[in-house]
């Protein structure tokens, strides 16, 4: 090996000269130490000093060995000092707590599951019924409410359902029990559609009038896989001096757009309800395949969403016993109602109506946080 | 209803659409075709069809046929009502007609009878045995296929009645009350003093426009008959449809309001077809008219039309022109009207005898609309200067939703009914429960007084599928009072079991406990601004707690004074009745007192910008000290610098039944002022342990 270029040969002609080398060693360690910033830069360093066959001090023991006897205590007594600053410095990496070193012992395996505090899921039919009326709320109506028991008053009469009508017939109703006696106006029962709000409105305030009522309601019919006699409705109302036909066509039209996209078309055609004339079914192009024909709109390309028409005069006739402003000749007004239930199966292909009502996690989890990410 | 596209054609033989095409014309003109079934070459479609029941014009192959020939523009050609008139019934022109009487007036506004003799009761052919396969129509005899036949055509039921059974002439009068009629179906009925009846002057015949009697049936014996057609009071009809449970295709029609001209027309219908087969009348058509019933219906005063009000209501059409006076002309007359023009765009309106349904102007105006196509109508919005405003509580109601839903609770639905058992037992003040005339069930036999049962009742069925870590709210109307008057409150129930909401591999999962119920409770009740809020709970003996809750681990929430709600462990007894093997915590909010509350409006105070001091006490008090005592004793120190305390740690050994537990307090004391000193701080402590010393706390040593 050639003395002249190892950087680790000392001079140990003296103990000066001894002194000097090692210090110019111990100089070269920490500079050496000082550039590390990897794991592998370490090993480097490791391997340069104390390799086993490539190490510098390895290498410099063997020099030692052969020097001048005299100078041998001295020159043992350096290089322990100098090997004790090699373990030091090299020890010192790894106790450095912002080294890589240190750092990647506190490695944790990231692609675990987080710890996620689960929130709640929004019932799927409240969801759906608050979004319809938000939808509204922006058209510049106002949210009202009402009683889900009713007298027969508000829930047929005054919508122009007089007793003994077949239109009654369409709207099976569970009763409250011991009404026999009352005069039928009065007796009292689950109402069958949120119309009632209507009348109590319009009695309440003199026009113009544009509310919309989300509500819970009944009919005596069995429960299949798309009926319950538990269902909920989103009804409005707009009345006004010179609100005709065509503002409740622009009006639908307007708000199905808001949503279900504004690539849903709406069509209208006549229906029957008491309360309303003319009436009207809405449909709207198929929002699964827009219009093409699927399985969901039974390759119509339509899917029927609503109900709706003009106040009926008559109707106007019964508030105005309260409110005489209502007068028919010089205000006119729409009233539409959709069933949520029908809105929240669709969106959310949802099968068995059943389920909403069932308070089963397993289904109410599907609408929350926690699912598996895409 | 079932509708041939083939028989539409024959009354109506130039719709120049095909069946498909046609099917789609009607339902956007209202009267709507649910299925199209192609029956095969040259026999036409089968429609399936959906009248809404207002329309029972509509109901019919020649009502149908009218529809189209407005759509189209088409004329209809009128039925044939000739019928042969045997050379006896030419001769004998001057003896006495048949005697019919109508006795209900009210009721029966027309009767017609036509005596046929010498007639052949045999199975049909030809034709009509066809179209009722088409129809998947029975068939019966000839004689009864012919009614069915005519109102299948042209919507007036008939009945035809064996001569030879009668006694003496017809007379249409109520039944005598417990009087007894054998109908058609072989069901013994009694009778009550409204239900009308088709009398002969001995018995009862037949439940007038509903169905004939068993004793005056055609057979394959009867020789002679007698067809009525007649038009009967859709109230009356009604009234005995539901009073005897007998919807028949001839109550469905007479209850909806029949065409009074109908009668004579059908009467001419089925007598030609029986007369095919053989036999002769015998005598002229007797026709008895009431004339305040046809006042009433083919007489009717025209109504007035103006095409202002039209455009008023309608508004405004997609081609520029509108609704004109021509387009008002024609479909209005296209549908039997007639128009006399009063003055300029003001109409004398006639109605036809068989649109009951057209009253007022209004309905006019629907016709104009239907007919000229509701999809021809512009998008236009209305202009509005009203205001907008909210529910009064939608914000609280918002608040207390999202505030659930951030701690974890998922929203359920369930019945608005509740069993008469559970109205008992969770009803918040006794007999209050209100119940339901015809309940959906046994289960559902009163108006939920609390949304407690049925959060059970999910719960339940969660732990019943083995899903067991469960945490529900509901927030629903609940009901009180009597079947005289009901009042209703918004409500809000919890129900939760299993283990804490957390998910993960990296903690382990802990039993839900009372005070992780009571924690979202707080939560929730952090987000209103009442003054004071504590909770607490009554001795058993007292039994003012629900008895459903454990009475050792439930509470009552008190806001401002006001008890808001309950919550707790379920109590174990009512858990075994509902076989919940697990602990459930549930409890009750009454939404309408806490919803009287409004928001916590945040206020924020100056930061002090000195130093807090902490201080742990490891304490031991015996069992019966409960924190709110400690902490009443602490807040009544009165020292102000004391900004915090808290109940760090707390053990109790159950296992040994040790009379006593250790206790963690943590406080912080700080001013806002200065930096406390040593010696205040010191002076602060030993006040405190005093106090707790008072209550029979010590220091752990």
């Amino acid at each position: 090996m050639d003395h002249l270029v190892d950087e680790f040969c000392v001079d140990n002609f003296s103990e000066d000269a001894l002194e000097r080398s090692f210090a110019r060693l111990e100089e070269m360690l920490r500079t050496e130490f000082a550039r590390i910033k990897t794991d592998e830069d370490r090993e480097r360093f490791r391997l340069r000093w104390v390799g086993r066959k490539t190490g510098g001090l390895t290498r410099l023991s063997a020099q030692l060995a052969g020097g001048r006897p005299e100078l041998k205590r001295v020159s043992g007594k350096l290089f322990n000092t100098l090997k004790q600053r090699f373990q030091e410095h090299y020890h010192l990496w790894e106790l450095n707590p912002f080294s890589p070193y240190a750092l990647a012992r506190e490695a944790i395996d990231i692609t675990l599951p987080g710890t996620r505090t689960l929130l709640g899921a929004e019932h799927p039919i409240i969801r759906t019924m608050n979004e319809i009326v938000a939808v509204f709320q922006r058209m510049g109506y106002s949210v009202g409410i009402g009683p889900e028991v009713e007298t027969d008053y508000y829930n047929f009469e005054s919508l122009n359902f007089p007793p003994n009508h077949p239109a009654r017939d369409t709207q099976d109703t569970l009763v409250v029990a011991n009404q026999e006696r009352r005069p039928l106006r009065d007796r009292l029962l689950m109402r069958t559609h949120t119309s009632p709000v209507q009348i109590r409105t319009m009695e309440r305030q003199p026009p113009p009038v544009r509310i919309v009522i989300p509500g819970k309601v009944h009919r005596n019919d069995a429960s299949d896989a798309t009926h319950s006699p538990i269902f909920h409705q989103v009804e409005g109302l707009c009345v006004g001096e010179n609100v005709t036909f065509s503002d409740l066509k622009g009006t639908l039209d307007h708000a199905m757009k808001e949503f279900f996209g504004a690539a849903v078309k709406t069509r209208f055609f006549p229906s029957f309800f008491p309360f309303t004339e003319p009436s009207a079914d809405v449909q709207i192009s198929c929002i699964f395949c827009g219009g093409k024909g699927c399985r969901k709109c039974k390759h119509s390309g339509w899917i029927e969403l609503l109900g709706c028409g003009m106040v009926d005069p008559s109707v106007f006739g019964f508030v105005q016993q309260k409110q005489p402003d209502y007068d028919p000749r010089k205000i006119s007004g729409f009233a539409f109602g959709m069933g949520v239930e029908r809105i929240a199966m669709m969106k959310y292909g949802v099968s068995d109506i059943g389920q909403f009502y069932s308070g089963d996690m397993r289904f109410f989890k599907q609408f929350g946080s926690g699912g598996r990410l895409a | 209803m079932k509708v041939l596209t083939e028989w539409l054609r024959e009354y109506l033989p130039g719709i120049p659409v095909d069946d498909h095409k046609l099917a789609e014309d009607l339902t956007l003109r209202g009267i709507a075709v649910d299925g199209v079934f192609d029956l095969g070459a040259g026999k036409g479609s089968l429609l399936e069809m959906d009248i809404t029941t207002n329309r029972v014009d509509a109901m019919n192959h020649y009502g149908i046929a009218r529809e189209a020939s407005a759509i189209y523009g088409l004329a209809l050609p009128p039925l044939d009502t000739s019928v042969p008139r045997s050379a006896a019934t030419q001769e004998s022109s001057t003896r006495s007609p048949y005697p019919v009487r109508i006795d209900a007036p009210d009721l029966c506004g027309r009767f017609t009878a036509r005596v046929l003799r010498q007639v052949t009761i045999k199975p049909s052919t030809g034709l009509r045995a066809e179209r009722f396969a088409g129809l998947e129509q029975k068939l019966i005899s000839n004689a009864v296929d012919a009614t069915n036949y005519v109102w299948i055509a042209m919507g007036q039921p008939t009945h035809v009645f064996d001569l030879d059974k009668l006694e003496g002439g017809i007379v249409v009068r109520r039944a005598h009350k417990g009087e007894k009629l054998r109908t058609l179906d072989g069901v013994e009925r009694t009778l009550d003093a409204d239900d009308l009846v088709v009398a002969d002057e001995k018995k009862a015949l037949a439940l007038a426009g509903v169905m004939g009697g068993w004793n005056s049936m055609i057979t394959a014996e009867t020789k002679n008959v007698v067809v009525e057609a007649a038009w009967f009071d859709p109230a009356g009809i009604r009234g005995t449809s539901r009073r005897h449970g007998l919807h028949t295709d001839a109550s469905h029609r007479f209850e909806r309001g029949a065409d009074f001209n109908a009668a004579p027309v059908a009467s001419a219908l089925v007598s030609r077809m029986l007369l095919a087969d053989g036999g002769e009348t015998d005598g002229d058509l007797v026709d008895v008219v009431i004339a305040e019933a046809a006042a009433r219906t083919a007489h009717r005063a025209p109504i007035r039309l103006e095409v202002s009000e039209v455009r008023r209501i309608l508004g405004t059409t997609i081609e520029a022109k509108g609704i004109t006076t021509s387009v008002v002309e024609s479909v209005l007359t296209a549908l039997g009207c007639l128009l006399v023009l009063r003055s300029e765009g003001v109409y004398d309106v006639t109605l036809p005898s068989w649109r009951l349904d057209l009253e007022r102007e209004i309905d006019l105006i629907e016709e104009i609309a239907r007919v000229y196509g509701y999809n021809r109508f512009a998008n236009t919005l209305p202009t509005f200067d009203g205001t907008v405003v909210e529910l009064p509580w939608a914000r609280q109601e918002e608040k207390v939703r999202s505030t659930l839903l951030a701690l974890g609770w998922n929203e359920a639905l369930s019945s608005t009914f509740a069993s008469a058992t559970d109205a008992v037992t969770f009803a918040p003040q006794p007999a209050s429960a209100v119940a339901m005339g015809n309940p959906l069930s046994e289960a559902a036999g009163m108006l939920r007084p609390s949304l407690v049962p049925g959060m059970l009742t999910m719960l339940g069925s969660n732990l019943n599928r083995n899903v067991e870590d469960v945490r529900l709210f509901e927030m629903g109307t609940v009901f009180r009072g009597t079947t005289d008057h009901v009042d209703e409150r918004p409500a809000l129930a919890i129900g939760a079991s299993g283990l804490t909401a957390a998910e993960g591999p990296h903690q382990p999962p802990r039993p839900l406990d009372f005070y992780d119920v009571k924690g979202s409770i707080e939560e929730l009740f952090s987000r209103f601004s009442g003054r004071s809020i504590y909770f607490d709970k009554f001795k058993p003996e007292f039994h003012l707690m629900p008895v459903w809750l454990h009475p050792g681990r439930s509470a009552r929430v008190v806001m401002d004074r006001s008890t808001i709600g309950y919550f707790g462990q379920l109590h174990p007894a009512e858990a075994q009745v509902r076989k919940l093997k697990q602990t459930v915590f549930v409890g009750e909010i009454y939404l309408d007192r806490l919803y009287r509350q409004p928001l916590r409006q945040p206020v924020t105070r100056e930061l002090s910008r000195f130093q807090a001091v902490r201080r742990d006490f490891s304490l031991i008090f015996p069992n019966a000290v409960r924190w709110s005592e400690l902490e009443d004793a602490l807040m009544g120190l009165g020292i102000e610098e004391l900004v915090d305390l808290a109940p760090k740690e707390i053990f109790r050994d159950r296992k040994e039944e040790k009379a006593e537990y250790s206790l963690l307090l943590g406080t912080v004391f700080q001013s806002p002022e200065r930096t406390l000193r040593e010696e205040e701080v010191q002076n602060y402590s030993e006040r405190i342990l005093k106090s707790m010393g008072q209550l029979g706390g010590r220091l752990r040593s």
